[in-house]
């Protein structure tokens, strides 16, 4: 007991006996390995790879058709290989199939929040969890390798994804990029796989807060519906109502309306999504607004030159879409990751 | 089950075996002598006004198996957590081998092996791939850890069963890998909660004896938690008893019997079944005119012995006297025993006596 008691009073961390164990691997590594394995082999990538596939191939079928028909005029033409992915193809008058861009823009997060929804909580629903954590790694590894795990399957299925279409454009079409056109469907590539982080961060979090992974999922795909569907038409409308830019009588007030209008409509991430590929595949664009607001821009603009951007144009274009989202995931991540480490073991 | 398959001499050989228990021989004799494996002092943990756990002392001897029983919410699973590391204490000291759980957590959880309470495991995986996932979070590759999984494999008698996956397992064979979980990083301290839940009566023994053989000779150290009193009883060194997560009693079996056990001897009778009413009505008064017999409980149903009691010190007397009263008297006796005190008996005479008996808390 006296013994004992010694020991108890000082505990001195040099003290402390250092046991001759093997060198511990860095925990993460370890629970990102057997996530991304288990990933790979899931029901759920397989379905996911389709959906997404199909939403990347459908679009990518009608902007080649009308390429071809068209092959005359568009010979030539700048940036051509980049038109495989922001075309908005039409294949009859009165109808647009959306362009690759906008497919994935809208399917993507359907990804995010597939591979994190259940990341947490299943693991509680399973008794998983408190044999995970006592095993010598720290808390934080488990929820930071979960996410890194997700992170390299969103990467892999998205970069299939592109090399599949800019394939299809070498071979089917003939198309063969440039330099320039290669850098800039990478920098959309990352621009995207920030776009899907953001909502595997989202899954992330929910999978923490929300006990039950069927709920987490139902709420996950709820916001992602809300956002996606009615997201643009509730904005839409809520900046209409605020700033009515089409009736302004003066093209000083129109344009201030205007961009309070954008900024409103900024508020969805999509929009900051939409915009900022938009830029980034499209080198002819020099503006991040979808209209040209005022009579005034419109012959400046038939004036201008067309020239192409270089790409670190385009990126200082959309430098602040960039950082909004990735504020966001990390916002994202940083509140599923506080939660997670002051959660009890135990529910 | 599959008691062909436990102790199958593993892929490794006993010569590296021996090597492996020899190392952690002296590892536990560099880090263990000095300090008891387990020790707490004041340990406390509220979940505001609840307090799970309410300053324990406990000490857990090196290579003893020390069961921790309690009623659900008595708070053993919140000191089990204390102990991992993976709950702070509210106040208090917590010693694992000799290291502070709350400040040196992942020291602590290498060399302690833990089964969670309704332990689960990754559905989609083998038994044998979620023990390699296990492996691998504890430093633990290639040739070594397959042959370690191997042997704890066929210690929990799982050897074959360990390449279907673990969604088809029952709740008993899921327990068994929990403990083959927690074997796997060879711990020097082993903690299971309720690790017989589930398991059927004879697999119970077989975990039982595997537990008393780890202790034995492997020297590790075992703290379980358990409701089912009899199964402890018969292989714990040493028992805590907890309610309304207080430790009011610790010791060895007959320790605690001799404290909280009744101040009377059971004395169990059975007559022939066949036995008719007169003879029952005879045999009342025969026990109880029997010297030293102090109260007499004729059966409350057929084929229930009757029940004498008497002072601990006249029981064997009581009983011979009983004997030859029945022969005397030509009563159909066809049994006599002598009740001990068991630990449920000492369990809810412990209950009463600190009056904690119904008490049950919500964290369990």
């Amino acid at each position: 007991m006296s013994g004992a008691e010694v020991a108890m009073t000082t505990p001195a961390p040099a003290e402390e006996p250092q046991p001759a164990v093997r060198r511990l691997p860095s925990g993460w590594r370890v629970v990102a390995a057997k996530e991304f394995a288990d990933h790979i082999h899931s029901l759920r990538f397989g379905i996911l790879f389709f959906v997404l596939g199909l939403a990347a191939v459908v679009p990518l079928y009608f902007v080649a058709t009308t390429l071809r028909s068209a092959a005359e005029q568009v010979s030539g033409a700048k940036a051509i290989f980049l038109a495989l992915f922001v075309f908005d193809a039409q294949p009859a008058t009165g109808f647009t199939i959306p362009a690759v861009y906008g497919f994935v823009g809208i399917v993507a997060p359907l990804l995010g929040v597939a591979f994190s929804f259940d990341a947490i909580n299943a693991e509680r629903s399973d008794g998983t969890l408190p044999r995970l954590l006592s095993q010598p790694i720290y808390r934080d590894h488990v929820i930071i390798g979960k996410f890194v795990a997700g992170l390299a399957v969103i990467m892999v299925v998205l970069v299939s994804v592109v090399l599949l279409i800019s394939g299809f454009g070498i071979f089917r079409l003939g198309i063969v990029p440039d330099a320039q056109a290669i850098f800039r469907v990478i920098a959309w590539l990352g621009f995207t796989i920030v776009w899907v982080s953001l909502w595997l961060a989202f899954g992330l979090l929910l999978s923490v807060v929300i006990r039950r992974a069927a709920t987490a999922a139902l709420a996950g795909f709820g916001v992602w519906v809300l956002l996606q569907v009615f997201g643009q038409l509730i904005v839409g409308l809520i900046a209409g109502l605020v700033a009515p830019f089409q009736s302004a009588t003066s093209d000083a007030a129109y344009l201030d309306l205007k961009n309070l209008s954008d900024a409103i409509n900024r508020i969805l991430p999509l929009t900051l999504y939409d915009e900022g590929s938009r830029v980034l595949l499209n080198p002819t664009k020099v503006t991040v607004g979808q209209l040209a607001p005022t009579l005034g821009q419109v012959a400046q603009q038939q004036q201008q030159i067309p020239s192409l951007l270089s790409l670190d144009q385009s990126l200082l274009l959309v430098w602040p879409h960039i950082a909004i989202l990735v504020a966001l995931t990390l916002g994202c991540f940083a509140l599923a990751f506080v939660r997670f480490m002051r959660q009890e073991v135990r529910a | 089950m599959a008691s062909s398959s436990r102790r199958r001499p593993s892929a490794t050989g006993p010569s590296s075996r021996r090597a492996r228990l020899r190392a952690k021989a002296t590892r536990i004799a560099t880090t263990g002598d000095a300090v008891a494996p387990i020790l707490t002092r004041a340990l406390t943990k509220t979940y505001g006004d609840l307090v799970a756990v309410d300053s324990l002392d406990l000490e857990i001897e090196a290579g003893e198996i020390f069961g921790l029983l309690g009623q659900n919410g008595a708070g053993k699973t919140t000191t089990i957590l204390m102990l991992l590391g993976l709950t702070e204490p509210t106040s208090g000291k917590a010693r694992v081998v000799g290291l502070d759980p709350a400040r040196n957590p992942l020291a602590v959880k290498r060399r302690v092996g833990y089964l969670p309470d309704s332990v689960g495991f990754y559905g989609g995986l083998t038994g044998r791939e979620n023990l390699r996932y296990t492996a691998r979070l504890n430093g633990l590759a290639g040739h070594e850890s397959e042959a370690r999984i191997e042997e704890v494999l066929g210690q929990v008698g799982m050897a074959d069963r360990a390449d279907t996956k673990a969604e088809t397992y029952s709740r008993g064979m899921l327990q068994r890998l929990g403990i083959a979980d927690a074997l796997v990083k060879d711990p020097e301290i082993l903690i299971l909660d309720e690790p017989t839940a589930a398991i059927d009566p004879i697999g119970v023994v077989e975990i039982l004896d595997l537990l008393r053989e780890l202790a034995d000779e492997e020297r590790i150290t075992i703290l379980l938690s358990s409701h089912l009193l009899s199964q402890v009883q018969s292989t714990c060194d040493r028992v805590g008893i907890f309610a309304a997560g207080r430790l009011i009693g610790v010791g060895t079996v007959p320790e605690l019997s001799k404290r909280f056990g009744e101040s009377t001897a059971r004395i169990e009778v059975s007559l022939d079944e066949l036995a008719d009413h007169e003879a029952i009505e005879r045999a009342r008064g025969v026990f109880a005119a029997v010297p030293g017999v102090a109260k007499v409980s004729p059966p409350d149903r057929k084929l229930a012995p009757w029940v004498l009691l008497a002072a601990p010190d006249e029981a064997s007397a009581v009983r011979v006297a009983v004997l030859a009263a029945a022969a005397r008297e030509g009563l159909p006796l066809t049994g006599i025993r002598a009740v001990e005190s068991s630990l449920d008996d000492i369990y809810r005479t412990a209950l009463h006596a600190t009056g904690l008996a119904g008490s049950r808390r919500v964290a369990a």
